[in-house]
């Protein structure tokens, strides 16, 4: 970034939240006018996240769900980049798996809710199952994709080099997939979200979607608006996060794209 | 030291055999810095990837030091022709001319001290923590050049490695290689299709046919060392045998 597009840069950031503050003001206004009772005024929603979030309810129920999800996911990915790697660099192998993959990856994700409600009960088990075989596909097929594109030449220098097994698979083929494997890993967690809060609702006795349900139940509105601000709120901060450290492990792959001057 | 002895190669079989390389013989002494010189397309490459052990030749056999070759041998480096293709974008110059030397039990201090040396040799000391594609096309293929020195290979292998840079470049680069192998004390096969790049680097020519090549004429470069792209290419000697070879490679 050179020294001329940061104070650019700063106010597009200004204009950004002020664009975002605004629509808030409207909303409140509106919403205070029409003064319908489905549709909660911001601050009155505001009022009802300060009650529950940071209730006793934070830690019995929004962690421990944010802890399943995260975990969960973790699991997936590095199942699926493993199994991924290792599909990929052998050829006949990964085309009999990838028409089996993609058939499985066609499945939706939340069709696995009353499967595994079956299979483990109304538990956090379910939950953390169906998130698993939501969620392994994409990064799966990613990192199998990134591991089989890598390029000839590479292959060639890393065997004329007499680069070991494990230099090879971690040192070369796990670099060259990285790009995919994130492209991989951002589907697969917003999908872990929405996997989350739907098997909660369905079949569970805690956690932010369980809260959701109830509070729909109760007909407390502005507290429904509450759990699913903040089901917006993780999915922002899980994306940035995760922008972040692709933004990181990813600037020679922008730098050789010539993405970047 | 390398012994070629009948090696032919065809790619696939049956209707779509296509015979690259058809019988080629020729050794390389140690210390002596040999050019292969042919047309394209006459199985150079092939040819290359074979000594390399990274083909299997449907005939005859290779051996280095006097050992058949089948897979790699650890003593050997090779210089690709596409430079940006070898490199790894992910690692730093310094980090791809070291990549090859972790799977060789050298201490952390043995390794640093052989980056520094081989990129010293190719004049990159400076671009030592650039990313490969920081860098112009001659200094990736250099890049390639010291990872290749800092592996000390009893024998480098370089298939047309100067064929997609720039003239003033290309002859950098020749000189380069010729001061190296002057004091890393290296043996060289280098592919080629340019002959006049043959005549100068060489101190043996081999020529070869179009394909399926075989080696048509082995021509000694009796000329004076240390080589200079101007005087060199302007003696007599130089002109004969560059014609000499041109001469070969038409019929
Ligand atoms: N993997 C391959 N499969 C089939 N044919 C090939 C393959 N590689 C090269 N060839 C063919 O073999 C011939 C020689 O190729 P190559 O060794 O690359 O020649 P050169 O390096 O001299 O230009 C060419 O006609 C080329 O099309
Ligand atoms: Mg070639």
């Amino acid at each position: 970034m050179t020294a001329i597009s940061l104070p650019q840069n700063r106010v597009r950031t200004v204009q950004r939240w002020l664009v975002f503050l605004g629509a808030l003001l409207l909303w409140q206004v509106l919403a205070a006018r029409a003064a319908n009772p489905y549709f909660p005024p911001p601050v009155q929603i505001a009022g009802a996240a300060g009650r529950l979030w940071l209730s006793p309810l934070l830690g019995t129920n929004v962690l421990p769900s944010v802890a399943r999800l995260l975990g969960a996911w973790a699991v997936a990915s590095v199942l699926g980049v493993v199994i991924g790697l290792g599909l990929g660099r052998s050829r006949v192998v990964a085309d009999y798996f990838e028409f089996l993959f993609s058939f499985l990856r066609t499945l939706p994700p939340p069709l696995l809710v009353p499967v595994f409600i079956v299979a483990f009960g109304i538990d956090s088990r379910m939950e953390i199952a169906v998130i698993l075989f939501g969620v392994i596909w994409p990064v799966l097929l990613n990192t199998m994709d990134g591991a089989r594109s890598v390029d000839q030449v590479k292959v060639d220098t890393a065997r004329a080099f007499r680069i070991s097994r494990g230099r090879w698979v971690l040192g070369v083929v796990l670099p060259a997939a990285s790009p995919k494997i994130f492209a991989g890993l951002r589907v697969s967690l917003s999908i872990s979200l929405i996997l989350m809060v739907i098997s909660e609702l369905g079949g569970s006795t805690s956690g932010i979607g369980y809260q959701l349900g109830t509070a729909q139940g109760q007909v407390d509105l502005p507290g429904m608006w509450a759990w699913i601000v903040l089901i917006s709120l993780l999915g922002y901060v899980f994306n940035r996060v995760l922008l972040q450290v692709e933004h990181r492990l990813l600037a020679w792959h922008r730098g050789a794209m010539g993405w970047e001057q | 030291m390398l012994d070629v002895s009948g090696l032919g190669h065809t790619y696939g079989s049956g209707d779509k055999a296509h015979t690259a390389v058809g019988e080629v013989s020729f050794t390389v002494e140690p210390g002596e810095l040999v050019c292969i010189v042919g047309p394209s397309g006459c199985g150079k490459s092939t040819l290359l990837r074979c000594v390399a052990g990274l083909l299997e030749p449907s005939k005859g056999s290779v051996s280095l030091h006097g050992n058949a070759v089948s897979g790699v041998p650890d003593d050997l480096a090779v210089v690709f022709q596409d430079y940006s293709r070898s490199l790894l974008p992910w690692r730093t110059v310094a980090g791809n001319v070291e990549f090859p030397l972790r799977d060789r039990g050298l201490s952390k201090a043995q390794r640093r001290d052989r980056v520094a040396e081989a990129l010293s040799w190719v004049g990159l000391s400076k671009a030592a923590g650039k990313h490969p594609w920081q860098l112009s096309g001659g200094m990736q293929q250099r890049v390639c050049i010291a990872r290749a020195l800092a592996y000390r290979p009893a024998l480098m292998l370089m298939d047309e490695p100067f064929a997609s840079v720039d003239a003033q470049t290309r002859a950098d680069l020749e000189d380069l290689v010729l001061k190296v192998r002057e004091e890393a004390d290296m043996t060289v096969l280098l592919v080629t299709h340019d002959i006049d790049e043959s005549v100068y680097l060489a101190d043996r020519v081999l020529v070869l046919s179009g394909s399926p090549s075989t080696v048509v004429e082995t021509l000694k470069v009796d000329l004076p060392g240390p080589r200079d792209q101007i005087t060199t290419r302007g003696s007599e000697t130089f002109v004969r045998l560059r014609t000499e070879v041109a001469q070969l490679i038409r019929h």
